[in-house]
C-alpha cells in the first residue's frame, strides 16, 4: 500500500535494508548532517547485507512496496570480511529472477554506502524514490487479493 | 498475548518539531499487542528511564519500544533500563525516528506518518523478541606477538610487565626489526641502537617473555580468548642453549652471502648473526648457502664449535600454543624500483635507497660508519635527495605519503652535513609534511643551519655522466630546468605493506585494506584492534609510521590485550545463529558462506520409531559466530535463525511497515 493512503498522486512506498555497521549508519550521518530526503523511504535494519534473504524483498514486493533498496557496507570494507560479496551475488541473481518475472528490475537496487557516507545515503534515497515514482506503482508482484 | 509497552521520545525539539508526538502515541497505543504507549520530553534522562521502569512495573509490560534517536545512539542505555527493571535486556527494540525520521524530513503530516510506520514495525518485531542470555567464555591467559620489532618488542614488554606470559615470534634469526638497521632517529638524533638494544635484552631476559626466532605462525585457529597457533621453529642447526655467541663458527666459515641486514651492501657468512647485536646471540646456518647442506663438505663450524652447539641434524619443531590475545606487528616493507628506471638504481651503485643510505651511515654498517661512495671509496662532494620515490604515486607506486620520509631525509642532510660540512646536499620533494612534535624545528635545522637546498618539483632522471651522476629536474617554483652533479643519490622509497601481508591476514581471519595494511575495527575510535575480536594491531602493519607513533601503537595494542586478558571469562554476544536441529538436513550449504568458520558439522542421535538413527546436521560455535547472518540466507530448509534477527522478525517488520 503506497505511503499516502491511495489518495492523490501516486507517493511509491520503499523499503531500505541496511546493515548495521556501514549503511545504517550513513542513515543515521545523514540525520546527524540534516540532509533531507523523501520520507517514501523506510529503513530496517540488519546486521549485514548478507542476512537479508531474497525472501524478504519478494515479500515486500508482494505486500506492496513499490521499491527496494539494500545497501551494505562497500565491497572489501564488510564489517564480516566477506558478507557484502555473498550479497552481491544473490542480489545480481534476484535482478535477472525479477525481470524474468516482468518486473522492472529497477525497482529492486542494491549500494553501497559506507558509515561516512551521509550525503551519499540522502542522495541514492532521493534518486531511487524519483525513479520508482517514474516507473508507477508495483503491479505486477503485489498481492492483489 | 504480549504486553508491549511503547515510549515515544520528544528528544527535546528534536523530533518533536517535525514529528506530532500525540498522533504518534495514540496510534502506537492501537498497535497490536500493545497495552501501554506514553511520550516524554528526555526518554533517556534518569526522568524518562525511571518513567519507563515504573510503567514496566504498573503495566505488567513483558517488553517495549523506545521511538527515539539511532539505535547505535542509546539501544544498550535502554537494555540496562530494562535490565533494571528486572526484564530481560534483549526484549527491547529502537524505533529510530530521529536520525531516519525528523531530521530528514520536513514535512510534519510525512514524518509522522513514516514515524507511526517505523514504530509499528518495532513493535511487530519487539512481539517476537525471545530473552536472550551471554553466555560465557573461559580465557586463556597468554598472548601472542606476532613480529619482533620495536612495536612488536614494546607490546610483549607491556603485556609482560601486566602479568601475563608473551610469545614473541620472530620470522628472521634476531629481533630488533627496522629500527635495528637504523643509525640515528629523528628528530633527537638519538642512536637508534643505543635505544633499542636495551629493550630487545629486556624482551629476552624477561621472565615472562619466550622468544621464538627464526618462527613462523603456521595457523591460528580458534576465537577471542581461545586462540591456538601452530608456530614453525624452523630449524637453527644451532643449538640455542649450548651456543655462547663467541664466534668462532662464523669467522672460519668459508661460505660468503649478500647480508640481508645490510640491505645487501655487504657479504655475511652461511652461518651468521644478522647483526652484531643481535638477540638471541646464537647463529643460524642458511642451509641455502651452508656448503655442507649444498654439497655435503666443510662441516668447519661444526669442528671448530668450542660448545658443540652445531647440529647439521636439527630439525623444525612444529609447536601448539594456546592464547588468549594476538598482537599482530609484522611491519613493513620498502617498494621494490623495478618500475623506476628513470633514476638507474639497481644500475649505478651511488643510487641507493634511503634504507641502504642508513646503512652507510651506521657504524656497524658495511663501511664502518664511513660515508664514502659504493663505486670508488671517495668522499661524496654533491648528494642528491629525491622525495616521494613511488609514494603520492597512483600510476606506477602507491597513492598515500609514506609519512616518514620528509622527516628521515632531514635527518639523512643532517648526518651528512655533520661529516662533510663542505659539501652540498639537494633535495628534491613534492611537500614537506612536518607534522609532530619537534618535527618541523628540526627539518627547518636542516634547511637553516645545515644549508640543505630544498627544491620543489621532480627529479625526472639520473644517468651516469662518467664518475658522476647527472641528475636532471624541474624547479617548479622557479620554472627551471636544474642539472646538478651528484656524487649521490638518494631515493625516499615508498613503504608498503609486507609482501606476504594478504596470507597472514586469511591465516588470522582479519581484513587489509587496498594496499594490503591491516584494517583496524574504527579508524577514529578502535584504531589499535582488527575487525576479529582479540587480534590487535600495532605499528606499520597498518600503516605506514615512525618510532614514537608505532610504539605508542604497541602499547595501545598491550593495554587493549591485557584488558581481555585480565577477565576470567568473557561474555558473548548472544545475537548469534542458532541451528535448530530437527528443521536441518545436514546440507551444510551454511558452512561455506561464515566467514569466521564457525559452524561444524556433528553427528547427533535421534529415536525414530523406536529405532536409534544417526544423522548429520550443522552446529554453531558461539564464541565464533560474530551473527553476521549470512548462514541464515543459505539455509535450504530454514533451519539457521539468527538470534535477535529472526527470519520471522524480519519479514514481521517488512509486513508492519508495508501495512
Amino acid at each position: 500500500m503506497s505511503v499516502n493512503l491511495k489518495q492523490g498522486p501516486f507517493e511509491p512506498l520503499i523499503i531500505a535494508f541496511c546493515c548495521n555497521w556501514c549503511s545504517y549508519a550513513g542513515g543515521d550521518l545523514a540525520g546527524t548532517g540534516r540532509m533531507t530526503y523523501p520520507a517514501n523511504v523506510r529503513v530496517i535494519r540488519v546486521p549485514c547485507s548478507s542476512c537479508v534473504s531474497s525472501n524478504f524483498i519478494l515479500r515486500a514486493f508482494q505486500r506492496g512496496a513499490d521499491g527496494v533498496v539494500v545497501a551494505g557496507c562497500h565491497p572489501g570494507d564488510c564489517h564480516y570480511t566477506s558478507g557484502n560479496y555473498f550479497a552481491r551475488r544473490r542480489f545480481l541473481l534476484l535482478q535477472r529472477f525479477l525481470e524474468f518475472l516482468g518486473m522492472e528490475p529497477e525497482r529492486f537496487q542494491v549500494h553501497w554506502i559506507s558509515a561516512s557516507e551521509g550525503n551519499r545515503f540522502a542522495a541514492v534515497m532521493t534518486e531511487t524514490t524519483e525513479k520508482i515514482r517514474a516507473l508507477g506503482p508495483n503491479r505486477k508482484l503485489r498481492d492483489t487479493r | 498475548m504480549k504486553r508491549i509497552g511503547v515510549f515515544v521520545c520528544w528528544c527535546g525539539t528534536n523530533i518533536a518539531n517535525t514529528v506530532n508526538i500525540e498522533a504518534v502515541t495514540e496510534a502506537a497505543g492501537k498497535m497490536p499487542g500493545v497495552v501501554y504507549a506514553g511520550n516524554y520530553k528526555y526518554m533517556c534522562s534518569e526522568i524518562g528511564q525511571s518513567k519507563i521502569k515504573s510503567a514496566i512495573i504498573r503495566e505488567k509490560l513483558d517488553r517495549f519500544v523506545v521511538a527515539s534517536c539511532s539505535p547505535r545512539m542509546h539501544e544498550s542505555t535502554f537494555r540496562k533500563t530494562a535490565a533494571a527493571a528486572g526484564l530481560n535486556p534483549y526484549l527491547v527494540e529502537i524505533a529510530n525516528i530521529r536520525e531516519h525520521c525528523s531530521w530528514v524530513h520536513k514535512n510534519k503530516g510525512e514524518a509522522t506518518a513514516k514515524a507511526i510506520a517505523l514504530i509499528r514495525a518495532a513493535v511487530a518485531k519487539a512481539a517476537r523478541d525471545k530473552e536472550l542470555w551471554a553466555t560465557q567464555i573461559p580465557v586463556e591467559h597468554r598472548a601472542l606477538v606476532i613480529g619482533g620489532g620495536i612495536g612488536g618488542i614494546q607490546a610483549a614488554l607491556d603485556i609482560a610487565d601486566a602479568g601475563f606470559e608473551v610469545d614473541l615470534v620472530e620470522r628472521t634469526p634476531s629481533i630488533g626489526g627496522h629500527m635495528a638497521q637504523l643509525d640515528k632517529t629523528f628528530p633527537t638524533l638519538d642512536c637508534s641502537a643505543c635505544i633499542l638494544t636495551p629493550k630487545m635484552g629486556e624482551a629476552a631476559s624477561h621472565p615472562k617473555i619466550t622468544l621464538y626466532t627464526y618462527s613462523e605462525v603456521e595457523k591460528v585457529d580458534g576465537y577471542v580468548g581461545n586462540f591456538e597457533a601452530t608456530i614453525r621453529k624452523k630449524a637453527r642447526s644451532v643449538d640455542l642453549e649450548k651456543c655462547t655467541g663467541c664466534g668462532i663458527c662464523w669467522e672460519k666459515c668459508p661460505s660468503r652471502v649478500k647480508s640481508e641486514f645490510d640491505e645487501a651492501l655487504s657479504m655475511r657468512k652461511a652461518i651468521y648473526i644478522p647483526f652484531p647485536q643481535a638477540v638471541p646471540n646464537v647463529p643460524v646456518i642458511d642451509r641455502a648457502s651452508c656448503r655442507w647442506f649444498t654439497r655435503e663438505k666443510c662441516g668447519i663450524c661444526r669442528k671448530t664449535c668450542p660448545a658443540g652447539a652445531v647440529n647439521f641434524d636439527q630439525e623444525d619443531e612444529v609447536l601448539q600454543k594456546k592464547y588468549g590475545a594476538i598482537v599482530v606487528a609484522t611491519g613493513f616493507d620498502v617498494l621494490d624500483l623495478d618500475d623506476f628506471g628513470e633514476y638507474s638504481y639497481g644500475k649505478h651503485p651511488d643510487v641507493l635507497t634511503s634504507l641502504e643510505f642508513e646503512r652507510i651511515l651506521n657504524s656497524s654498517g658495511p663501511t664502518g660508519g664511513r660515508l664514502l661512495r659504493p663505486s670508488n671509496q671517495s668522499p661524496p662532494k654533491n648528494v642528491v635527495f629525491i622525495q616521494c620515490v613511488g609514494s603520492r604515486d597512483k600510476s606506477r607506486g602507491k597513492p598515500y605519503c609514506s609519512k616518514i620520509c620528509c622527516m628521515y631525509s632531514a635527518k639523512h642532510v643532517i648526518l651528512f652535513k655533520e661529516k662533510y660540512p663542505e659539501a652540498q646536499a639537494y633535495v628534491f620533494y613534492i611537500d614537506i609534511r612536518t607534522a609532530g612534535k619537534d618535527f618541523e624545528e628540526f627539518h627547518r635545522r636542516a634547511v637553516e643551519e645545515y644549508g640543505a637546498l630544498y627544491l620543489k618539483g621532480s627529479a625526472g632522471k639520473v644517468f651516469p655522466d662518467g664518475d658522476k651522476l647527472l641528475v636532471k629536474g624541474v624547479d617548479s617554483l622557479s620554472g627551471h630546468a636544474l642539472e646538478i652533479e651528484a656524487d649521490m643519490v638518494v631515493l625516499a622509497t615508498a613503504i608498503k605493506a609486507k609482501s606476504d601481508a594478504p596470507q597472514l591476514a586469511r591465516l588470522l581471519g582479519i581484513s587489509t585494506d587496498t594496499h594490503a595494511f591491516f584494517m583496524e575495527a574504527h579508524p577514529k575510535l578502535r584504531p589499535v584492534e582488527a575487525h576479529t575480536a582479540g587480534i590487535f594491531l600495532a605499528g606499520a602493519c597498518q600503516g605506514p609510521k615512525d618510532i614514537p607513533e608505532t610504539v605508542s601503537q604497541a602499547s595501545g595494542a598491550a593495554a587493549k590485550a591485557i584488558v581481555l586478558l585480565s577477565k576470567e571469562n568473557l561474555l558473548s554476544d548472544p545475537c548469534v545463529s542458532e541451528v535448530n536441529e530437527s528443521l536441518c538436513t545436514g546440507c551444510l550449504a551454511c558452512i561455506k558462506v561464515c566467514p569466521y568458520s564457525a559452524i561444524t558439522e556433528k553427528t547427533i542421535e535421534e529415536k525414530i520409531h523406536g529405532k536409534a538413527l544417526q544423522r548429520r546436521v550443522a552446529e554453531v560455535n558461539v564464541a565464533l559466530c560474530q551473527g553476521c547472518g549470512s548462514c541464515t540466507v543459505s539455509c535450504r530448509p530454514g533451519a539457521v535463525n539468527l538470534k535477535g534477527f529472526t527470519n520471522e522478525q524480519i519479514m514481521a517488520e517488512v509486513d508492519a511497515i508495508c501495512l
